[in-house]
């Protein structure tokens, strides 16, 4: 009997549970398909030397005290100065009004899509968020430059509006568009508060309202942190919005709404588009203010991710 | 004394009723005033989203809908005359830019998701440090690519100088993450039994993949390289690094020196003090905006034709 199958296929043992064979093909496809998942990992080595190769040149010429404690950024200067405080700040502006404006707009979103509205409504209002978000920043710049400045700066004529460009604006504009970002993640935080967890308020005597604040927000708070950290990474990352409305940078360290401001990413796009002699140190700004920038953005993903694994944790 | 009871019960409801509400009226009230409050704050929340693209669309349509004519595609750049320049170079450069993307991410995206979804072992360590890696990929400032594609690929390793390769790599890098997330979702759409059962019958892993589980996946991981291209035609910072901010006249060429493309085009147009450079920069955007809607729709008509529930 097993002898007349083994005469079907010369060479092929049926005790055995081995493939009869042994498919290099395939090991060289799932070795091609694992090559495809490294570039993310080459991708991101790639970042890092980029980025830090070029720091040792930079603070040969630079002190890193001075770097990072001086409040003058004036590197194409006849006497450059070099301290990024007021890069940083403009950043920091930037996400402080950005997250005035996008916490609460984008948790209110959030709430809705995951406590109020009905399964047909978030089928339509999700993609329609998500069309915000997919916006090309260059369009909803030069939209907050054009339109949104004037109109703000109508509404709030007891503010000093001199310069043409404007952080505070840019922060706001920046929180607009983070309000998808936010909404989307708080929102798959709370729809994975169990049911249960509603219905024993309900029991209570609770309404919707007091459930979706006293219980399911404070059960989803991982996330909705995570969601805030992400916002804010957003906002430090975004480049034209911040380039085109709050100016690519002033020398000196300035705080206001209505002030210019450069932020980190604005001052590497205005520098590049500029000619610039590779070797200078006016070349090696780049990588200094881009590896801060990288620095800062990775520690925010960080914390997100933690904070999300985190609720997954908890209700799976 | 049988047909009694039904009035007398419907009575004792109405009593009930009536104390219940001289009881718990006035708060009751307060509470639906302040649930209604409520609700039209978090709609206003949606409703400030949705009032924002309105008026994005709305200032590209009134401040450059009237530009839009044949010129604004055909013509060269100028830096004078602003009523004949057009957007010849950047629309062709943004063209090419992004068939070098197609190219790039279809076969690495899916490649990359097929991989993490169906062949790895969570409990490799080399197979975690590339998924968190992945995450965290998402989540880098895109003028960060910028800066990776200058010192790589303009200069570096691969130095192609500022070409529209050059370019078209570097957004790629950008948008991979994206592909390889929507793919991955795609991919888990697919119930385990159809791999399951391919596996009984006899196939092999890799038969089992390419047969059943990648065809069922497709229309959602082309979803995502839709998606991804919508982002990649937008994107203007790191294209301002690796070149495409140079002035030019002509048209690019994929492997030689000079090009731009359209946002980027939009953005140094809009940065010129004459309001008839501010009028083709609202055309420009108009017109990106009218291929995201295209592209964007395609996407939409995909899901919904394609999308099964297993």
């Amino acid at each position: 009997m097993s002898s007349s199958i083994r005469g079907a296929r010369s060479g092929y043992d049926s005790n055995s549970l081995r493939a009869p064979s042994p498919r290099y093909g395939e090991k060289i496809i799932i070795g091609l398909l694992f090559g495809a998942a490294a570039v993310s990992v080459a991708v991101t080595v790639g970042i890092v030397i980029s980025l830090f190769a070029p720091l040792p040149q930079f603070f040969a010429q630079v002190s890193i005290v001075e770097f990072l404690t001086g409040q003058l950024w004036a590197p194409s200067f006849i006497n450059p100065s070099f301290g990024i405080q007021p890069l940083v700040a403009g950043t920091l502006q930037v996400v402080f009004y950005a997250l005035i404006v996008g916490i609460p707009l984008g948790l209110g979103a959030a709430i809705y899509l995951s406590e109020y509205a009905s399964v047909r409504v978030r089928k339509i209002i999700k993609p329609v968020l998500e069309v915000l978000e997919g916006l090309p920043t260059v369009a909803t710049g030069l939209f907050a430059v054009f339109w949104f400045k004037p109109l703000i700066q109508e509404l709030t004529p007891w503010l000093e509006w001199t310069s043409p460009f404007s952080i505070g604006v840019a922060g706001i504009t920046v929180g607009i568009i983070i309000i998808p970002l936010i909404a989307s993640v708080s929102d798959d935080a709370m729809r994975a508060v169990p049911v249960a967890l509603r219905e024993g308020a309900y029991a209570l005597g609770a309404n919707k309202m007091r459930v979706a604040i006293k219980v399911v927000v404070p059960a989803a708070i991982s996330g909705i942190v995570a969601s805030f950290v992400l916002g804010a990474s957003r906002a430090v990352g975004e480049t034209m919005i911040v380039l085109l409305v709050a100016g690519g940078g002033s020398p000196q360290l300035k705080i206001g709404f209505t002030e210019p401001a450069g932020a980190m990413t604005a001052f590497i796009a205005s520098r590049a588009t500029g000619e610039i002699a590779v070797g200078t140190i006016d070349y090696y700004t780049i990588f200094a203010v881009g590896a801060l920038l990288f620095l800062m953005t990775l520690t925010m993903n960080m914390i997100a991710i933690r904070f999300v694994n985190k609720f997954r944790e908890v209700y799976d | 004394m049988a047909n009694k009871i039904p009035a007398r019960a419907s009575k004792a409801a109405s009593v009930a009723a009536a104390v219940n509400s001289s009881i718990y009226k006035g708060s009751n009230t307060k509470a639906e005033i302040q649930g209604m409050a409520f609700r039209l704050v978090l709609l206003s929340a949606l409703g400030i989203a949705l009032i924002m693209i309105f008026s994005i669309v709305a200032w590209a349509v009134v401040e450059g809908g009237a530009r839009v004519n044949p010129g604004l595609f055909l013509n060269n750049p100028s830096s004078f005359r602003p009523e004949q320049a057009g957007y010849r170079p950047a629309i062709l450069g943004t063209v090419q830019l992004i068939t070098g993307v197609i190219v790039v991410i279809v076969p690495l995206g899916i490649g990359a998701a097929t991989y993490l979804e169906l062949f790895a072992d969570r409990t490799r360590w080399y197979n975690r440090v590339v998924e968190l890696n992945i995450q965290n990929l998402a989540g880098v400032p895109s003028i960060v690519f910028g800066i990776l594609g200058l010192a790589f690929i303009v200069r570096g390793v691969f130095d192609l100088g500022f070409v529209v390769a050059a370019g078209s790599a570097t957004i790629a890098i950008l948008v991979l993450p994206t592909v390889i997330l929507a793919s991955r979702e795609a991919i888990r759409a697919v119930p385990s039994s159809l791999l399951d059962g391919a596996l009984a019958l006899g196939a092999t892993r890799w038969q089992a993949v390419w047969k059943m589980v990648l065809p069922s996946a497709a229309p959602g991981m082309l979803t995502g390289v839709i998606l991804a291209v919508a982002r990649a035609i937008g994107e203007a910072a790191p294209l301002l690094l690796v070149g495409a901010a140079t002035f030019v006249t002509f048209d690019p060429n994929f492997w030689s020196d000079g090009y731009s493309a359209l946002p980027v085009m939009i953005y140094s147009y809009a940065g010129r003090p004459q309001a008839e450079f501010h009028t083709l920069a609202a055309a420009g955007v108009l017109v990106m905006l009218v291929v995201l809607f295209f592209i964007n729709s395609i996407a939409v008509w995909l899901r919904a034709r394609f999308e099964r529930t297993w």
